[in-house]
């Protein structure tokens, strides 16, 4: 069965199956393009997490071209981990990738369930099995992320649930390969740690994608495409003072990347009001959606680095 | 019905059909899925036609969105009771339906011995019928 001749057990595969397959047609008809395009429109930065999701679409498709053809093209084990800082996008990436995947027909429905320590580890014992198979029926046919896996293992206290739940997701992962893709995600460290005690769990996941910080370009960029989506804008001094922000606020702790960013926006978006409130009178749409120099210069970031200096 | 034609159990959807297949069987959770219908594993060794309750085996299942996680439950279940009735219901909770919309049985033990045809006399010439299993002579573990 190893060698990449036409499957006997598939009857009239020999015959049926024709020489040549179009690569690109099965790209075109799944429009796998179109996903990957739309998440290089609507994500800033993220070289490598794209370059790697390139690769498992252009994988998937190959693979559908031999089974097409009746080659052996086993189940591909497609279970990933994200890892990097807050905010760097895992879960927006993880939606993508359960759209992708379903265009690819490699899942079948093609939903995410997204779940953290909470939903899959009970509370008392017995409590743990049913929770955690009542969620992996849910993320059958789809994506189930798992949000800061490193949680499930507790390693100070050895009769957590947690290795339980860790148990169940480690049979299902490896016996219904086809039926469900597991994405576990975290932060860098913790999830080293949370593999290095756990190898089954790191042996049996194919893609480990490393999401980099962004650039405050990036930031920046990130931050316009965030308010052209709520229908507001910059104007010039806003934007200046907004790069400065970012700048400080990038060397100042708790930094969560885009998720800071859209934190900051709201809070101009609060002070934008609060302003035009005190004005008070005739205001039109221009400035309703006009985010000024002096709403982003109002921040708690550039009062304290000034008391600093 | 009482007449065990083919010494087979005809009760629910598909009954005189050959068994369903895990293939066939996917197929018609994915019908009741499409349609929003939650759906609950039973199971029985008391087969009378009057039973109307089986033991539920887990919880009924609602919000699933494929039928892999339901089939996983039903061989789950075959395993713990293999020569048990199983049966597969899906409940449609609708306004106005409340009631299950599909039931059919998924695993049946290998030998149906069927049912008896009881009579009992009453006063004057009258008789009363009612029918038990055969199988249902013998303690709750032995049966099948």
């Amino acid at each position: 069965m190893s060698s990449p001749s036409p499957l006997p057990s598939d009857s009239g595969a020999r015959v049926d199956a024709p020489a040549s397959i179009d690569l690109a047609a099965i790209l075109r008809e799944a429009r796998v393009t179109d996903a990957l395009e739309q998440l290089d429109r609507e994500l800033v930065g993220l070289i490598p997490v794209k370059t790697r999701l390139r690769e498992i679409a252009a994988f998937l498709a190959v693979e559908k071209a031999r089974s097409g053809l009746g080659m052996v093209s086993g189940a591909p084990s497609l279970h990933m981990s994200f890892t990097g800082n807050p905010g760097t996008g895992k879960t927006t990436v993880a939606q993508r990738i359960a759209e992708i995947l379903h265009r690819l027909g490699f899942v079948r429905k093609g939903h995410l369930i997204s779940v953290t320590r909470d939903d899959l580890v009970g509370q008392y014992i017995g409590h743990t099995a049913p929770k955690t198979k009542e969620v992996l029926k849910r993320a059958m046919g789809g994506v189930l992320f798992i949000d800061e896996a490193y949680y499930l293992y507790r390693p100070e206290n050895e009769r957590d649930y947690g290795q339980e739940a860790i148990e169940i997701l480690l049979q299902v992962m490896e016996n219904q390969r086809d039926d469900l893709v597991v994405i576990l995600a975290g932060y860098k460290d913790r999830m080293d740690t949370f593999f290095r005690s756990n190898p089954g769990f790191s042996s049996r996941i194919a893609h480990h994608i490393d999401f980099p910080d962004y650039s405050a370009d990036e930031l920046g960029q990130i931050a316009e495409g965030m308010l052209q989506r709520m229908q507001y804008h910059f104007d010039a001094a806003a934007k200046q003072a907004f790069d400065e922000y970012i700048k400080r606020r990038q060397s100042l702790p708790h930094f969560a990347n885009a998720r800071s960013i859209r934190n900051a926006l709201d809070r101009a978006r609060l002070r934008q009001a609060s302003r035009l409130c005190r004005i008070a009178g005739k205001v039109d749409a221009e400035a309703l959606s006009t985010i000024t120099g002096e709403d982003i210069r109002a921040s708690r970031v550039f009062a304290e680095s000034s008391r600093s200096d | 019905m009482m007449t065990n034609i083919g010494s087979r159990l005809t009760q629910g959807q598909f009954s005189f059909l050959p068994d369903l297949t895990d293939v066939q069987i996917t197929a018609q959770i994915n019908y009741a899925l499409e349609r929003g219908w939650a759906i609950g594993i039973e199971y029985t060794d008391d087969p009378h036609p009057r039973n109307t309750y089986w033991e539920m085996y887990g919880n009924p299942m609602f919000d699933l969105k494929d039928p892999a996680g339901i089939l996983k439950e039903i061989n789950d279940c075959r395993k713990a009771f293999p020569r048990h009735y199983i049966r597969v219901t899906a409940f449609d909770a609708t306004r106005g339906w409340e009631t299950p919309r599909m039931s059919y049985i998924v695993n049946r033990p290998a030998v149906e011995p069927g049912f008896m045809l009881m009579r009992e006399e009453r006063d004057g010439r009258s008789i009363r019928y009612t029918v038990r299993s055969y199988a249902t002579e013998k303690p709750e573990s032995e049966r099948y």
